[in-house]
């Protein structure tokens, strides 16, 4: 057991930090604002490597390995975490391609990733299939060597401005999950439609719409592994992304518990500062335990994919505590600010609302329960 | 071109630094650590001369293992190599400039740039003895005339000029009253001041890539240099805490305090 981080895993978490302090936090106010996408942090991002993160250096990418990627992260979001979504999203949606595709698709969908910034989205919830990912409704149909893709995806973040869409469709509705199959859909082809932007509770920097796809024809050569694939694929992807996601919760409740700190020292109620009060003691001490407890179980279960352990267990106990940790924690930094927490021109009840989606997105924390309920029953 | 550059390992200013109770140096324990400021700019300067006239990058840095931390963040940043002098131990600003000569007349720069002091101990010595050492010119305090928004800036252009000939380096200097320009003779040694550059962040790909980047090591005895400090600091005190302020009932007691107490109007 060894707990103690490399010169470059520091170094990593050094620049990371840096970025978020001096680029990411000074704007994310206005981001969270007016929801608009934040296009100049995403290309300085993309320029220091920090989008496309996780894919290998020989295929254009920074080339980290998943505990590398969760220190990043946790500092990204310590800035903003609708910031920091926008920024991994393309991490997200070429997972699959990166762990199932074939050696020229790797080649031919990731590299040119490496040569300009492009966007790439991760399309899998429905309207009507989110958690139930068997319900999937999106249908894929073989027309010589191309699919044609017809449905609806919701929620897909960055969908808005993607060059590029990995997209989760049935080819047998009746074979449920075994149907699923996922492809990679490249520019914008005719038949497909981005919604409108949703006007988002929290995480507003992140760009969220919804997709509509009518007769988008895709080649055969686009398909990532076989016909039927796709629910592994899509779970192994989800494998892969859980660290990284509750790596966001520690960054957010950081931040809640840093405002926390300071702001107990300076406020005073019965003539003294507030955190000399016990209860106001108990809650911080309470939350300083959470973010170690969840930034370690974090840590296991990135190192774990890093030694070529499967994770899904783990990854989800992570996923799961940190989410719900990040949304006890901020709301404790609510209750520490009182009638100042619940108000725009404090820091903490934007933590509050962006801690929130955490416990939804990337599976909710009743899936994650589920998940591990199901691994308890193995 | 070829340009060593300086990478000193020093507490980082963020952190809060205490004194130990018997003022014979600073509690280390919990500190974090970084690459001079100065030294840094240093480095960015070093990269945005070899960029616009090819050439290396050579970081060199003094101290224990830890300080391949800082030679690491400089390759990070691009320098293309480094060298490490492993010493433990009190160095002085002599034993210091000592050993960057003898790795100069190894490596043979073009040029030097340092920070023009260290932000732990603000000594504001070593570039000037290595200067003297060496027998080069040297250039202390090394800024642009341009503002840190410009374009030049943002295009990352050197603020040093080396001739068409590359036999000189036009400087511009801080000097109390304003900007002084200097031209030196190459080989030079420029020491940076606060205003020259905005150093890049080390990005992502650069810290991986800096893991491969070749470190050599050299000891004070391979370079035959004596090292033994010719000064020895007595002893460290904490600046005395700063009185509580007083709260006045009204401008006209702020004006008779400010005239007749503090006389500063």
């Amino acid at each position: 057991m060894d707990f103690q981080l490399s010169d470059s895993q520091r170094a990593l978490q050094e620049t990371a930090r840096k970025f978020a302090r001096e680029a990411i936090r000074p704007k994310a106010p206005h981001y969270d604002e007016t929801a608009e996408f934040p296009r100049d942090l995403m290309s300085t991002a993309y320029e220091l490597g920090f989008m496309n993160q996780g894919i290998p250096a020989e295929y254009g990418g920074s080339g980290l390995s998943h505990l590398e990627q969760v220190l990043v992260c946790e500092e990204l979001a310590w800035g903003c975490a609708g910031v920091t979504t926008s920024i991994f999203a393309n991490d997200l949606a070429n997972l699959p391609i990166l762990l199932f595709g074939t050696e020229e698709q790797k080649q031919r969908l990731l590299k040119p990733f490496g040569e300009r910034m492009r966007l790439s989205c991760f399309c899998l919830t429905e309207p009507s299939a989110g958690s139930d990912v068997a319900n999937l409704g999106s249908t894929a149909r073989r027309d010589g060597d191309h699919y044609i893709l017809n449905g609806s995806k919701c929620f897909i973040s960055n969908g808005g401005y993607a060059d590029q869409f990995t997209v989760f469709a049935t080819v047998d509705k009746g074979r449920r999950h075994k149907g699923i199959t996922c492809f990679v859909v490249e520019g914008k082809p005719p038949g497909l439609t981005v919604g409108k932007h949703e006007n988002k509770m929290g995480q507003r920097a992140s760009n969220t719409v919804s997709l509509t796809f009518e007769d988008v024809r895709v080649p055969v050569a686009n398909r990532i592994g076989e016909e039927g694939q796709g629910f592994p694929i899509a779970m192994e992807t989800l494998d892969h992304s859980r660290p990284v996601t509750a790596s966001f919760s520690l960054g957010i409740a950081r931040a809640a518990l840093e405002h926390s700190l300071e702001y107990s020292a300076q406020r005073q109620t019965f003539g003294k500062p507030i955190r000399e009060h016990q209860g106001l003691q108990f809650m911080l001490a309470d939350m300083a335990m959470n973010v170690q407890a969840a930034r370690l179980l974090t840590w296991q279960s990135a190192w774990m994919l890093d030694n070529g352990q499967k994770n899904t267990l783990i990854s989800s106990y992570a996923k799961c505590f940190a989410a719900d940790m990040a949304m006890k924690v901020t709301t404790d930094a609510v209750q520490v600010y009182g009638g100042y927490g619940y108000m725009k021109d404090y820091p903490v009840e934007k933590l509050m609302r962006d801690a929130k989606l955490i416990q939804v997105y990337e599976g909710t924390s009743q899936v994650q329960r589920i998940v591990i309920a199901k691994e308890l029953f193995k | 071109m070829k340009i060593l550059v300086t990478a000193k390992r020093v507490e980082d200013p963020e952190s809060k630094i205490k004194v130990k109770p018997d003022g014979s140096g600073i509690v280390q324990e919990g500190l974090k650590y970084k690459i001079n400021p100065f030294d840094e700019i240093g480095v960015e300067e070093g990269l945005r001369l070899a960029a616009k006239h090819g050439g290396e990058v050579v970081v060199v840095s003094i101290g224990g293992k830890e300080v391949q931390e800082q030679l690491r963040h400089a390759l990070a940043m691009g320098a293309h190599r480094a060298v490490w002098v492993n010493h433990t131990g009190t160095l002085d600003q002599l034993a210091l400039a000592g050993l960057l000569q003898k790795v100069a007349e190894k490596e043979k720069p073009d040029m030097v740039i340092l920070g023009k002091q260290s932000i732990d101990d603000d000594q504001n010595q070593v570039g000037q003895y290595l200067a003297e050492f060496l027998g080069w010119s040297q250039a202390t305090f090394a800024s642009k005339v341009e503002s840190l928004e410009s374009e030049q800036e943002k295009n990352k252009v050197p603020a040093l000029q080396v001739g068409a000939d590359g036999k000189t380096v036009r400087v511009v200097r801080e000097v109390d009253n304003g900007l002084a320009t200097l031209e030196c003779a190459l080989p030079a040694v420029v020491t940076t001041d606060l205003r020259l550059n905005l150093p890049r962040y080390a990005s992502l790909p650069g810290i991986m890539k800096a893991k491969s980047k070749p470190i050599e090591e050299l000891t004070p005895e391979k370079l035959g240099v004596d090292v033994t400090p010719k000064i020895q600091v007595l002893k460290m005190s904490s600046p005395p805490p700063r009185k509580a302020g007083i709260k006045v009932p009204d401008v006209a007691t702020l004006v008779d305090k400010l005239r007749n107490e503090a006389k500063a109007v």
